[in-house]
C-alpha cells in the first residue's frame, strides 16, 4: 500500500503580506497572497481567499491535510513586546495601550482563532488530530530560503525588521536540515534602520523601501554630502561590528515603544535636514541620503555574509527576509566572490513565511527526505504559482465589458503580433497562465515596453503607473541573451539581481544635467529605459523550460528588433496589487493609457474597446 | 484548555515565569472589557454601587 501524502498549509498573517501556500510531498502545489484576491495591497487579514484558492488548486480539503504551520510563534512576540514595554516604561504606554487588546482579544489564541477561519473559509473544520505548528519566523524565512534552492548544502541568511526576537539570521542548511548558528535580536535591526531612512525620506514604511532603493543612483557617489551621512550613521546611528552584528542607538530611533520610526527632531539636529513630506520634491539631499544608507546597507550585507562564510564554509548561500529584496545590495555580494554561488527567495518577504513555514513542517516536524533536483534548477517553478484562467473565463470577463477582443489560435502568431506592437512603442499588457508569487511580475502579469525607446520610461510612469517619474523600469531578458546587455555571469529569473548595463552600450551623460528630471530623461544608452541613472539595471533573465510563452514573445521582439529584451513593470498602477484575475486586468488597461492587452489567447486594442474608465487610479491609496 | 496548556509550555520552555503575572492581570482586564463590552472597570462600580 503507498504510504498516505504529506499534505501541508502554509500561513502567513495579521502582519504584512498574507499568504497561503500548499506543499504536498514537498513540492509546491500552490502558493497566492492574499492582496492579489482582495485588491488590497499587503492585506495583512487572514488569507482566506488564497487558503480556498490552493485548497482548490491541489484538490484537498481541510481533512485531507498533515498539518497547517504558520509562519511565526505568536507567545514568543507577546513576550518581546511586554519586555520592551517593560525595558521602556513609561515611555510607549500610548502604543502599549493601542497594541494590547488585539492580543488579548486575538493574537494570544491564534491557534482557535485559525481553526475557527478554516471552518469558516471552507465549511470543514480542521480535524483536532491535524496539528497546527509554529515554525519561528526566522526558520521560516530560513526555510523559504534553503529548501526550494537548487543547494543540497548552504549558509543562509536572513535579515527582516523584525520576526519574534531575531532581526537578522544566520543558519547552515544540510540535506534536509537547518541548523541556528547566530541570531540578532530586537531592537538592533539592519531591516528596521532602513526601514526608518524610509520614513524619513517621506516614504511608506514596509512598502516604500524598494523607492528609497531605486532613489539611491540619483545620490552622488563619493560626494561630500554622501560621506558626511555615511559617517554620521556609523557615528552616531550605528555601532557596526566586524561580524556585522549592529546597535542601533536608540536615542535616535522611536519604533521600540511608538507608532514612528525616528526622532525627527534629533535626526534634523543630526543630519541638518528635516523629515521629507511624502509628495514633496525630492531634493539632493534625498537622493545623497537614500545613497549613503544604501551603501551602508551594503556593507552590513557583505560583513554578515562573510561571518556566514567563515562558519559555515560553504560555497553556496541562500537569502530571505526583506532585505535579500534589496536587489543592489544582492548584486554587490554576487560580486565580492565570497560565494561561488547565490539563491535567493522569490517571495521574500513575509509572505515568503507562509512557503518556509510549510517546508519547515515537512522537513523538520514531520522528518521528511529533501530531493535536489541536481541540474541546478530550484523547486519555484519559475515562481509561477498562482491562479490560472481559461479562455472561457476570459471570454466572460469581455462579454461583461462588451470588449472587443481577436482570438489568435497559434501562439506563435500572437507572440508575433505583440512582439510587432512593442516594436511600434506601443505599451502592452502581458496576461498569461498562472500568476506570479512574491512581489515582482514577471511575465505573467506584466506590463511590456520596448526598451530602445527613449520615451518609455517617462510614458510608463506618468501615464501608465501614475507613480513617481524617477523609478526605475527593468528589463526582462532572454536568459541565452543576458551577456549581450549586462555584465553578469548568473541566472536571475526573479529579478533579484542588479547587473551593470555593459560599458559599450553606455553614453555619456552630460555635466551639465544636474537636477532629478533633467538626468533622468538623458538618453543613457542605447536602452535607455531599463537603463538606470548609474548604468545598472534589475534584470529578469527569461528560461524557455519555465516560462515558454514569455520567452517565445520576447524572441519574436528579437527577431523582428535585433534586441532580446523588453521592458518588464507589474501589472497594475500604483497602490494596487498586481492584478490576478482577467476583469483586474482588463479594467487596469482600460484605466490607463495601456495600447493593448494580450490575455490568453486574445488581443484587445485600446481603440477598438467601447468607452473609457476614468480614474481608476484614485482607487488605490498612493504607497 | 488548549490556550493554557500552550501558554504553560512557553512560560517552561523560554523560562519566562516572571511574565505570568503580566499576562494574567492582561488576560483578567481584557476579559473584562470583552464580556461588559466596554470599560473594565464597570463590572467594579456595579459591586461597590
Amino acid at each position: 500500500m503507498s504510504e498516505k501524502k504529506k499534505i501541508i498549509l502554509g500561513i502567513s498573517a495579521y502582519y504584512h503580506d498574507s499568504a497561503a501556500v500548499i506543499l504536498i510531498d514537498g513540492k509546491i502545489v500552490a502558493a497566492a497572497q492574499e492582496e492579489r484576491f482582495t485588491r488590497k495591497k499587503h492585506d495583512p487579514a487572514f488569507p482566506k481567499n488564497a487558503v480556498r484558492y490552493v485548497l482548490e488548486e491541489a484538490g484537498v480539503t481541510m481533512e485531507d491535510l498533515t498539518a497547517v504551520s504558520f509562519y511565526d510563534k505568536p507567545f514568543i512576540k507577546f513576550e518581546r513586546l511586554l519586555e520592551t514595554y517593560h525595558a521602556f516604561a513609561p515611555s510607549g504606554i500610548t502604543s502599549f495601550l493601542a497594541a494590547m487588546p488585539v492580543w488579548i482579544k486575538e493574537k494570544l489564541f491564534l491557534r482557535k482563532i485559525l481553526r475557527d477561519e478554516f471552518e469558516k473559509v471552507t465549511d470543514i473544520a480542521l480535524p483536532k488530530k491535524t496539528p497546527i505548528l509554529f515554525p519561528e519566523h526566522h526558520l521560516s524565512h530560513a526555510a523559504s530560503a534553503f529548501y526550494p534552492s537548487p543547494f543540497e548544502d548552504a549558509a543562509i541568511l536572513t535579515v527582516d525588521g523584525v520576526g519574534e526576537w531575531t532581526t537578522t539570521g544566520i543558519f547552515h542548511g544540510k540535506g534536509k536540515d537547518i541548523t541556528a548558528l547566530k541570531e540578532l535580536h530586537f531592537p538592533h535591526s539592519l531591516g528596521l534602520l532602513y526601514s526608518a531612512f524610509t520614513y524619513y525620506c517621506g516614504f511608506k514604511v514596509n512598502s516604500g523601501e524598494y523607492k528609497l532603493m531605486g532613489l539611491a543612483p540619483y545620490g552622488h557617489p563619493k560626494s561630500e554630502r554622501v560621506e558626511k551621512y555615511k559617517k554620521l550613521i556609523y557615528q552616531d546611528l550605528i555601532d557596526v561590528r566586524e561580524d556585522g552584528s549592529l546597535l542601533l542607538n536608540m536615542e535616535y530611533f522611536n519604533f521600540a515603544t511608538e507608532l514612528e520610526m525616528c526622532d525627527d527632531e534629533k535626526w534634523n539636529k543630526l543630519f541638518s535636514l528635516p523629515r521629507r513630506k511624502p509628495e514633496d520634491e525630492l531634493t539632493e539631499e534625498y537622493m545623497d541620503m537614500a545613497l549613503a544608507i544604501q551603501e551602508v546597507t551594503e556593507e552590513i550585507v557583505i560583513l554578515l555574509a562573510r561571518t556566514a562564510k567563515k562558519l559555515t564554509g560553504s560555497k553556496n548561500i541562500c537569502l530571505a527576509g526583506g532585505v535579500a529584496l534589496n536587489c543592489v545590495a544582492n548584486g554587490k555580494l554576487h560580486k565580492t566572490g565570497i560565494f561561488e554561488n547565490i539563491w535567493i527567495q522569490p517571495a521574500a518577504g513575509d509572505a515568503g513565511g507562509a512557503l518556509g513555514a510549510a517546508y519547515a513542517a515537512y522537513h523538520i516536524f514531520l522528518k521528511q527526505d529533501r530531493r535536489v533536483s541536481g541540474d541546478g534548477r530550484d523547486a519555484m517553478q519559475g515562481s509561477y504559482l498562482g491562479p490560472e484562467f481559461s479562455s472561457p473565463e476570459i471570454l466572460r470577463t469581455a462579454r461583461k465589458y462588451e470588449a472587443v477582443s481577436h482570438y489568435v489560435a497559434d501562439f506563435d502568431t500572437l507572440a508575433k503580433r505583440a512582439a510587432d506592437l512593442l516594436s511600434e512603442g506601443k505599451v502592452v499588457g502581458w496576461f498569461q497562465g498562472r500568476m506570479e508569487w512574491g512581489p515582482r511580475a514577471l511575465g505573467a502579469r506584466s506590463i511590456l515596453g520596448d526598451p530602445r525607446n527613449a520615451d518609455m520610461q517617462k510614458r510608463l510612469n506618468l501615464k501608465i503607473k501614475f507613480r513617481e517619474g524617477f523609478r526605475p523600469f527593468a528589463p526582462s531578458v532572454l536568459a541565452e541573451e543576458s551577456e549581450k546587455y549586462f555584465d553578469s555571469d548568473i541566472a536571475s529569473p526573479y529579478m533579484l539581481f542588479v547587473f551593470p548595463v555593459k560599458e559599450n552600450r553606455r553614453k555619456i551623460i552630460p555635466a551639465t544635467a544636474k537636477g532629478l528630471y533633467e538626468r533622468l530623461y538623458v538618453s543613457r544608452s542605447d536602452l535607455p529605459c531599463i537603463t538606470h541613472i548609474d548604468y545598472s539595471a534589475r534584470v529578469q533573465t527569461v528560461h524557455k523550460e519555465t516560462n515558454e510563452r514569455y520567452w517565445k514573445l520576447i524572441d519574436a521582439f528579437r527577431e523582428k528588433t535585433g534586441y532580446g529584451l523588453v521592458v518588464n513593470t507589474s501589472f497594475n498602477v500604483r497602490g494596487e496589487p498586481i492584478v490576478c484575475t482577467p476583469e483586474d486586468a482588463y479594467r487596469c488597461f482600460m484605466a490607463t493609457d495601456m495600447d493593448a492587452l494580450v490575455m490568453g489567447d486574445y488581443i484587445f486594442l485600446k481603440e477598438e474597446q467601447p468607452g473609457e474608465q476614468k480614474d481608476f487610479q484614485n482607487t488605490y491609496e498612493a504607497d | 484548555m488548549e490556550f493554557l496548556h500552550d501558554i504553560w509550555g512557553f512560560l517552561k520552555t523560554r523560562k519566562k515565569f516572571w511574565l505570568l503575572p503580566a499576562i494574567v492581570v492582561l488576560l483578567v482586564f481584557g476579559g473584562l472589557i470583552v464580556f461588559s463590552s466596554g470599560s473594565a472597570i464597570a463590572p467594579f462600580i456595579y459591586t461597590v454601587f
